[in-house]
């Protein structure tokens, strides 16, 4: 990217790549008509052949069909409809117990929170220290009431990759649905659903360089799923509303255009990060599995020092990267994912996450760790907390 | 860029003034913990003459605001009489700085209470307490309240690590719920004992700890 300002927040949005941009723009002054059927008008038939097109080629990069991907406004969207959509349908037909892990990401979390309160039956799991969900615990966790299992596939704040497989296989043998929150792995990390037997998976376009406000949800056939949004009968008659086709069209370029030297080059920049860091800086501790994760991500504690001052240190250098610090937080609480992991408060307090996306360069990796590096010695220089 | 934070806060956070510690400081005091996100330690050294504060310095293990504050109030408070000191307050801070989020409010707060209790502690260890109460087991729970429990980052008596306090005739003698074997069992014994010994008409502090 241009000149002076190093973006490293690729987990909270990537800048919109422009051959996305020009895919959409026919969508937006030509083929604008809502999607009709055939028996309507060509720029309505069109229309529909685009999107139909498009959600092919979507629920493709899942393997899976046509038919099993729903359009939503994004990964929010669509955790909650896998979550209070499978809740709703099988509420009376098998049970009232859902179980998702204590680091999902908030759509999945407060998803389950809000039906927690409407009377379900919520088990947290725990995760290991490197954030990792045991299958076998899951196991046990699963009764004769379970309708639901949610468990992300990889960790939006310190990159985990769960071993999504055995924990999809133990659902399947205990016959409870199964949802992975896949925002931060799609196309990053392989998942496909005709090996691996998921039955919801929510995706988005905003993590690839897509446009923010483009979403999905594969829901495999014959998954019972209450109606979301009441309106016409779009998405399979599960969510009403104007089919976004431009956002479709957005999604599909996105998917297209990652490809897997793409994904080397963000994991060899992880990995240069990682590595400089815990080398050259003392008292630094890398925040989940150093294998087992995101190609994109590396999370850092830098003890003794408090993330907010080291994030605003870094912007004022030229460098965007978010904390898990509570000061940075409008809630004022510290990462839940860095308690979840057995992290204490100066773990999540001082814990930096770098996510890398198209337009980084090795040479702003060099450069954020001379910064940070810098700044960490700035900030010990000043802190009553001190190695013991 | 645009920041939340003002220009002179940000000048402050960026080249903190009176940074660092004093050895062997005639007053100091440790403010908050890092499960409050926030920590300050303030240490001052005062002319015993004229009780005006010679030197002062702080140390932050804190957001910006924290750091900010803890600049302003160092130099609020040089060359102050105690009284002078202990009237300077968060609205003062705040507005040498020019104003501060209110979010942040509990953050700088911090610093301002930690001028405060070095220079209580000054008094107390120089017998210069006006006011002098006998100490009562809430006043020694209220101490306790600022000693950490490294375990949680919380203080010991809200993870409840205290469990008995007995004042008599001078002597304060408090029961912890740790092993005396336990790793953080001297910190936490130091750290109590540093809190409690000042008060004035305390004589003997006994720590004890459970099995």
């Amino acid at each position: 990217m241009a000149g002076e300002f190093v973006y490293l927040d690729n987990a909270a949005a990537t800048r919109l790549d422009e051959r996305v941009l020009e895919a959409m723009k026919p969508f937006f002054f030509d083929t604008y008509a809502v999607a009709t059927s055939e028996f309507a008008y060509t720029m309505g038939i069109e229309a529909r052949e685009a999107l139909d097109a498009a959600r092919e080629k979507v629920a493709k990069a899942l393997g899976a069909a046509a038919e099993e991907m729903i359009f939503t406004s994004g990964s929010t969207e669509s955790s909650n409809i896998a979550l209070k959509g499978v809740a709703s349908a099988l509420k009376k037909k098998k049970g009232n117990h859902i179980i998702v892990s204590k680091i999902e990401d908030f759509p999945v979390l407060n998803s389950a929170r809000a039906l927690e309160k409407d009377g379900f039956q919520l088990t947290y799991l725990d995760v290991d220290g490197d954030g990792l969900v045991d299958p076998n615990k899951l196991s046990d966790s699963i009764t004769d009431q379970t309708i639901l299992v949610s468990i992300q596939h990889a960790n939006q704040e310190i990159g985990t990759i769960q071993d999504i497989e055995s924990i999809a296989r133990v659902c399947k043998e205990k016959r409870t649905l199964f949802h992975t929150d896949a925002t931060h792995s799609f196309t990053r990390v392989p998942l496909n659903v005709k090996t691996v037997p998921i039955d919801l998976v929510t995706i988005a376009a905003n993590t690839i360089h897509g446009p923010k406000g483009a979403g999905g949800l594969y829901v495999r056939k014959d998954t019972p799923l209450a109606k979301w949004m009441d309106g016409g009968f779009q998405e399979f008659n599960i969510r009403a509303g104007l089919e976004n086709i431009p956002e479709a069209i957005g999604f599909v370029k996105a998917i297209e255009l990652v490809t897997p030297e793409e994904n080397d080059h963000l994991q060899q920049m992880r990995d240069h990060l990682i590595d400089r860091v815990l080398a050259e800086i003392p008292d630094t501790t890398l925040n989940g599995h150093r294998w087992k994760r995101l190609p994109q991500n590396a999370n850092i504690t830098f003890h003794f020092i408090e993330g907010e001052s080291i994030t605003l240190h870094l912007d004022l250098r030229g460098f965007a990267v978010s904390t898990g610090s509570a000061c940075f937080s409008r809630s004022l609480e510290g990462s839940h994912v860095i308690y979840g992991i057995g992290g204490d408060h100066e773990r999540a307090h001082g814990s930096i996450r770098f996510t890398f996306g198209r337009y980084n360069t090795m040479e702003e990796v060099d450069a954020v760790v001379t910064a940070v590096a810098e700044i960490a010695q700035e900030l010990r220089k000043i802190s009553p907390l001190k190695r013991d | 860029m645009k920041f939340p934070y003002n220009e002179k806060v940000l000048e402050h956070f960026r080249h903190p003034r009176n940074v660092g510690k004093i050895e062997n400081p005639d007053g100091k005091a440790v403010e908050g913990s890092p499960a409050c996100g926030d920590m300050v330690a303030v240490y001052i050294n005062v002319d015993k003459d004229s009780k005006k504060i010679s030197d002062v310095k702080f140390e932050s293990y804190g957001c910006a605001s924290n750091i900010a504050t803890g600049s302003i109030i160092t130099e609020l408070a040089k060359g102050k009489t105690l009284d002078e000191a202990k009237k300077i307050n968060w609205k003062q801070a705040s507005d040498e700085l020019g104003g501060l989020p209110p979010i942040k409010a509990h953050c700088s707060v911090l610093a301002v209470e930690g001028l405060r209790s070095a220079i209580q502690n000054y008094e107390e260890r120089h017998g210069l307490v006006k006011e002098q109460k006998p100490t009562t087991v809430e006043i020694v729970q209220s101490r306790l309240k600022k000693v950490m429990n490294p375990l949680s980052g919380l203080d010991l008596v809200r993870t409840k690590l205290v469990k008995d306090v007995e004042v008599k005739d001078g002597t304060v003698r408090i029961v912890v719920d740790l092993p005396e074997g336990h790793q953080f069992a001297p910190a936490i014994k130091s750290e109590i004992q540093e809190k409690i010994e000042t008060l004035w008409d305390v004589r003997k502090v006994v720590i004890e700890f459970t099995d």
